[in-house]
């Protein structure tokens, strides 16, 4: 089982013939993923890497590949419009990898999804993987997995890789990992995540990294506290991060008192989560959990 | 991208919003000629990209032309410290001259995005000229939000019940309630991150004046703002994470003497807060970002190493798509040509890891390996 993905997942990649979408659509494929078709408008007709077939219109290659889950590539002055190509197109799930879509864009997309029968992962994020079912859509080096019973959920791309690589290093498989997005608005949140996790029936506990900006990770303390029957320990990145100043991330600014580490380590320990301790005791924080469940 | 408050009330201007009549001076002696033509009198502004200039002795209201030019040959030139910059300051190059306004009431009101409600909000207060942030904590009861539907935009109901809100009747409602219209649609076609009026003032004959005018771009938007990007004013900016920018590398200075080159935003927060409990505090935040070459490394290794408070270099890389031996060689090439002695602590992990560390050994470099965070800690402590 896992989370969102499983050996159903038929993948389409949009912008599939650039630098990017090239290099990660044969990562994927050869990680084991289904990748049934790419879409670049103007390059319809053509064939990548031997079998994936390049359609104009998500559309057409829907129609023709009943692909069900759409990742995306292309460039931040053309995302707004691939990601609701893909909502016109009734794909169910889409995971948006670019970074640096203008908010503005985000704000109007975001209301979008909201009444569409979609589930948007990013943008700006690494995406997401099932290791059981061999199924990548994202750009996480694939090998650093181990299917498992542990769910991994994070905003950014190489802090997640660091988590999955200290519980693998334990011999802690993964369930699913996913990486929802480092930007101010994005598809799917955390409390979102943490609730697939908890309806899992393949996932014992769930390894949880947040940080500064914004309040999702109140959020998810939230629904932690009034929902969640797994155990779940979490990390805050960011207590280093001096006020009004982007980290990186579009989303990882310190704009008030909820949106420091302080405030959201707080509300975790409030819901009864495991804190880890230092960016360095994720694995282990892991492995203690799951010596008292077994 | 901030913009000057001379360079937003040029914005505002063109959509119908009064603003004083004003000029800008560059000099002393201009300072006092355009005080002069203003009537003897004129407010003098010190145009930095920085808020809390007003406590930190920026703005002068001034009665002589000669005062002008006293207050502004005592500022331009000089670094201006408030409460919203570092102990260096920013530089004060050019002075806002405006008119002196009879005012009668000052209100506040800001366009920004509200996170949670994943909408843009406009936020109003009848305590306008106050630090609004001490408002918002002392009397919360006196800020009023409004969201603001995407695909609707702000409707004329919701001025009218900011203006109720506010207090305000007659005309100036009315004007205030077109004003806001007329800020969404500045806040809409130049992609901002914050629109913000403190204060916007009634005047005695009952007229709608921006006194100030802060405009915040967004910068993953500038890119379709080409005449946006011509108003950046780079001296305003830190000097070492201006160049960065240049080279699309995420850099923000900080206080410690640790420099740090990560991959990735998020590992790269986690390894500053590494460091701290290490008791090394980071000399910067520093996210190379994916697709580096070998020369983007070496350029923001080079960066690193031209602060002069950095005493020991980390470099923490998870090799994804930034591989192991690029981010070694790029390392290499900065230290050779900065001719640095400084200790070098890695912990490499992923793509290309031994051909990444064989790189290192092989530099003549003192290179320091550490295998986890934990002992990327210990060895930053140790050196």
């Amino acid at each position: 089982m896992g989370i969102l993905l499983d050996e159903h997942s038929r993948i389409l990649v949009q912008g599939i013939t650039g630098t990017e979408g090239s290099f990660h659509a044969k990562a994927c494929k050869a990680y084991g993923t289904n990748v049934v078709a790419g879409v670049t408008p103007g390059k319809g007709g053509q064939v990548f890497d031997d079998d994936i077939p390049v359609f104009d219109s998500v559309e057409q290659a829907v129609k023709e590949t009943a692909a069900n889950v759409s990742l995306i590539f292309v460039p931040p002055p053309f995302a707004a419009d691939a990601i609701t190509e893909s909502i016109d197109a009734e794909i169910p799930l889409i995971a948006c990898i670019t970074e640096g879509i203008p908010v503005h864009d985000m704000i109007k997309v975001r209301r979008h999804v909201d009444r569409s029968p979609v589930r948007l992962i990013g943008p700006n994020c690494p995406g997401m993987i099932n290791p059981a079912a061999h199924c990548k859509v994202g750009i996480m080096p694939g090998a650093i997995h181990l299917p498992g019973r542990v769910g991994v959920v994070s905003r950014s791309g190489t802090l997640t890789y660091e988590a999955v690589g200290q519980l693998t290093s334990l011999g802690i498989g993964q369930s699913s990992c996913v990486g929802i997005g480092g930007d101010p608005i994005i598809g799917t949140s955390f409390a979102e995540v943490l609730q697939l996790y908890d309806e899992d029936p393949e996932t014992d506990m769930v390894v949880f990294i947040g940080e500064i900006g914004g309040s999702m990770e109140q959020q998810a303390a939230e629904y932690i506290k009034n929902h969640m029957q797994k155990p779940v320990c979490a990390l805050i990145v960011g207590a280093s991060a001096p006020p009004g100043k982007r980290m990186g991330h579009a989303g990882a600014i310190i704009t008030g008192h909820s949106a420091t580490s302080e405030s959201k380590t707080a509300a975790l320990k409030d819901a009864g989560v495991t804190i880890i301790p230092s960016p360095a005791d994720i694995g282990t924080t892991a492995q203690n959990i799951l010596e008292q469940i077994n | 991208m901030k913009l000057h408050e001379y360079q937003a009330k040029e914005i505002f201007s063109r959509y119908g919003i009064l603003v004083p009549n004003s000029k800008v001076a560059y000099t002393d002696e201009e300072a006092r000629d355009i005080t002069n033509k203003m009537g003897g009198r004129a407010a003098v502004k010190a145009q930095v990209h920085a808020g809390g200039r007003g406590k930190a002795g920026g703005v002068k209201i001034c009665q002589t032309p000669e005062e002008a030019y006293t207050f502004a040959k005592s500022i331009l030139g000089k670094y201006l410290v408030t409460p919203q910059t570092d102990n260096q300051g920013v530089p004060v190059n050019s002075l806002l001259i405006e008119e002196l306004a009879e005012i009668e009431s000052e209100i506040y009101i800001a366009i920004t995005i509200d996170r949670d409600a994943r909408s843009t909000v406009m936020i109003t207060s009848p305590a306008g000229g106050s630090d609004i942030e001490e408002v918002a904590n002392a009397t919360p009861e006196i800020i009023f939000s409004e969201p603001i539907e995407p695909v609707l935009g702000l409707m004329p109901f919701q001025t009218r019940r900011m203006t109720r809100q506010l207090g305000i009747e007659g005309s100036a409602a009315r004007d205030i309630a077109k004003l806001m219209i007329s800020l969404y649609q500045i806040y809409l076609d130049n992609d901002c991150s914050l629109l913000e009026i403190n204060p916007l003032i009634i005047t005695k004959d009952q007229k709608v004046v921006a006194l100030d005018a802060k405009l915040d771009i967004e910068d993953d938007a500038l890119f379709r703002h080409k005449d946006l990007q011509d108003l950046r004013d780079r001296s305003q900016e830190d000097q070492l994470e201006a160049s960065a920018s240049d080279q699309d590398i995420a850099y923000v200075n900080l206080d410690g003497d640790t420099g740090c080159l990560v991959n990735g935003a998020g590992l790269a927060m986690a390894t500053l807060d590494v460091a701290n409990a290490a008791g090394a505090a980071p000399a910067n935040f520093l996210d190379v970002g994916g697709g580096a070459t070998d020369e983007k490394v070496a350029e923001a290794v080079s960066i690193i190493l031209s602060d002069p408070k950095v005493k020991r270099v980390l470099v923490n890389v998870f090799g994804g798509i930034l591989r192991c031996d690029v981010a070694a060689r790029g390392t290499v090439l900065a230290y050779k040509r900065n001719n640095c002695t400084l200790p070098l602590i890695v912990r490499m992990l992923g793509t290309n890891l031994e051909e990444g560390k064989e790189i290192l050994r092989n530099s003549g470099l003192n290179v320091i390996f550490a295998d986890t965070l934990t002992e990327a800690a210990k060895a930053i402590s140790e050196s």
